[in-house]
């Protein structure tokens, strides 16, 4: 074998294993997860872990209800205000913008999507929070904890998933075939019907697709929540009460966690829920986009 | 007029307000940060590093941050690169043409690109911990790498399908092995693309805190080897945030707009780079 055939073998090993690792890691995830969390799944019955409102790890109670119901409070909030806002926009930019406009705009998401959540934390405590405590609950005769509230947080999440949103819809509705576009205008249509009845009908699915991306994009936030959110192991009631979603239990309470028995285990089942709840939605969403790819939806 | 031109109106309408307003809470977000951290921004804050105490108020700067996120990002990325073009260039048809592994592969990456980043960070603790490395420089640059990895793959993978089939084919009549192909044809032509994606993991794992939460540590000195803890920015603005102290919380602000400045520079910077080099690149 001479030493041009010995190196495309032993590259093309070498990119096996790599793609491997990638396979793996996620594997090696769930499982180390898992295993480091299974001290706690075994002594502490699951419906008490998942319904159980009392926190209290010094005394071995471990019910993660608040901090589960806190996450999805924000999440679903954000997802909401995301949705109209991110699928008009998204609407505009396919449909009806010149390139022109396309060639200013999308850069500018880009940018958004890129800002490090810090600093989206950093805007909400500087911004959205005095707004709520100054105007918007004193007007709304609603009591909030300085505005660190679910609704903090769950506008600047809104706007750290307006990018994946505004992207993913793009994607699905420049692949509906302009034919189709073509044969409702030749009937009459306007283009708004067009796209109404024809467009949004034929990216549904994508559309779906794109907003569960969104909403688990949300779900796993941190540090942007973390910091406006207020941090209350309370089961909320109102939007303007605070949360302790999951991802801010884990930030906050690593560090001390050690010394104390099952609190780590605790804590990275905490871990474990966010990675299964962002794994299955992304195999719906993918599962949905690839069968678009392939023209099977 | 009739009701269905009012109706496109009315929400022709709404999608341009829509429209204005994701652009605008871009620019409220920099606008923000840029007008209460511009002013507090001194020049110490950027030579100097913390003086012992220095989130109780005592003098110095975050140099430590600025140049220990530099080292992790840097790092992560390094890192990343040898994983990230090997894994890309195996999706490529002639290594893993319809096999399975490669639908696995890719699904994988899907998934750990959205995988939330503080479940890198309790993730790579375990790790850290199995494998007796504290919080450290090196443990940080070790969980970016991951958190790098599935930006850095797809970013690349797009890269290498636009490439054409017509280039690869003329080199394989030549007698080109596939490595031969792809690292002188279209490793070569895919370079700047290539380029973008090492940039946009960059951007992103400088800004990343909640991974590095646990595994860098946090000093007020500028890390001298692997196994040194190591600030980072992200870092650094939480937890001068999190004082209670104003005059600290205002060093954050200040922080956040140095963050901001370098993430900004560097996604414009690939922006740049890509519009420039496609002009050299085969169609």
């Amino acid at each position: 074998m001479n030493t041009r055939r010995l190196k495309d073998v032993l590259s093309s090993r070498l990119m096996l294993a790599a793609a491997v690792f990638a396979c793996l890691l996620l594997f090696f995830m769930v499982a180390g997860l898992f295993f480091r969390a299974s001290p706690i799944l075994l002594t502490v019955p699951i419906s008490d872990l998942l319904f159980s409102i009392e926190w209290s790890p010094f005394e071995g109670k471990f019910g993660f209800y608040p901090f589960i119901m806190g996450t999805l409070w924000v999440t679903v909030l954000a997802t909401v205000i995301a949705i109209p806002v991110s699928l008009l926009s998204s609407i505009y930019l396919s449909e009806y913008a010149s390139n022109g406009l396309r060639e200013i705009v999308m850069p500018l998401i880009d940018l958004l999507a890129g800002i490090p959540s810090v600093v989206y934390g950093l805007f909400g405590v500087l911004a959205i929070v005095p707004f709520i405590n100054d105007t918007l609950a004193p007007a709304m005769g609603a009591e909030t904890i300085g505005g660190y509230s679910i609704l903090a947080g769950g506008i600047v999440l809104s706007i750290m998933v307006f990018p994946i949103i505004i992207s993913v819809t793009g994607e699905v509705m420049r692949s509906v075939s302009g034919e189709l576009r073509e044969v409702s205008l030749s009937l009459g249509a306007t283009k708004w019907q067009t796209i109404k009845h024809v467009v949004l009908r034929k990216a549904r699915p994508g559309i779906i697709a794109a907003i569960v991306l969104g909403f688990s994009r949300a779900f796993g936030e941190t540090m942007a929540v973390l910091m406006v959110v207020g941090n209350v192991a309370k089961v909320p009631s109102s939007i303007f009460d605070p949360a302790y979603p999951l991802p801010a239990l884990i930030a906050n309470t690593y560090g001390e966690m050690m010394s104390i028995d099952l609190y780590d285990s605790a804590i990275l089942l905490a871990a474990l829920i966010l990675l299964l709840v962002v794994l299955i939605c992304n195999v719906i969403a993918r599962m949905i986009l690839v069968r678009i790819e392939r023209g099977i939806i | 007029m009739e009701f269905r031109r009012i109706e496109e109106l009315i929400f022709k309408a709404l999608m341009i307000l829509s429209l204005v307003f994701v652009a605008g809470s871009l620019l409220f977000v920099v606008g923000v940060i840029l007008w209460r951290g511009l002013p507090v921004l001194s020049f110490d804050m950027i030579t100097k590093t913390g003086e012992g105490g220095y989130l109780l108020g005592k003098g110095g700067g975050i140099l430590n941050a600025i140049v220990g996120s530099l080292y992790l990002a840097a790092g992560g990325t390094i890192l990343a690169f040898f994983l990230s073009i090997a894994i890309a260039f195996y999706l490529q048809k002639e290594y893993s043409g319809g096999t399975r592994l490669s639908g696995l592969t890719r699904l994988s990456l899907d998934i750990l690109w959205g995988t939330p980043s503080i479940v890198y960070g309790a993730f790579g603790y375990i790790v850290l911990i199995y494998f007796h490395i504290r919080a450290s420089l090196l443990g940080g640059i070790i969980v970016l790498a991951l958190l790098e990895i599935p930006i850095m793959t797809r970013a690349m993978e797009e890269v290498l399908k636009m490439v054409p089939g017509d280039l690869k084919e003329t080199a394989y009549s030549l007698g080109a092995t596939r490595f031969e192909t792809t690292l002188k044809v279209v490793g070569k032509q895919a370079l700047p693309g290539l380029l973008t994606g090492v940039l946009m993991a960059f951007g992103r794992g400088i800004g990343d805190a909640a991974s590095i939460l646990f595994t860098a540590g946090y000093t007020d000195r500028i890390p001298r080897s692997l196994f040194d803890a190591t600030a980072s920015l992200p870092i650094a603005i939480f937890s001068q945030l999190s004082t209670p102290l104003p005059q600290v919380q205002q060093k954050a602000y200040a922080s956040a707009v140095i963050l901001l400045v370098i993430v900004l520079a560097i996604s414009i910077i690939t922006r740049l780079l890509a519009k420039k080099y496609t002009r050299f690149i085969i169609k």
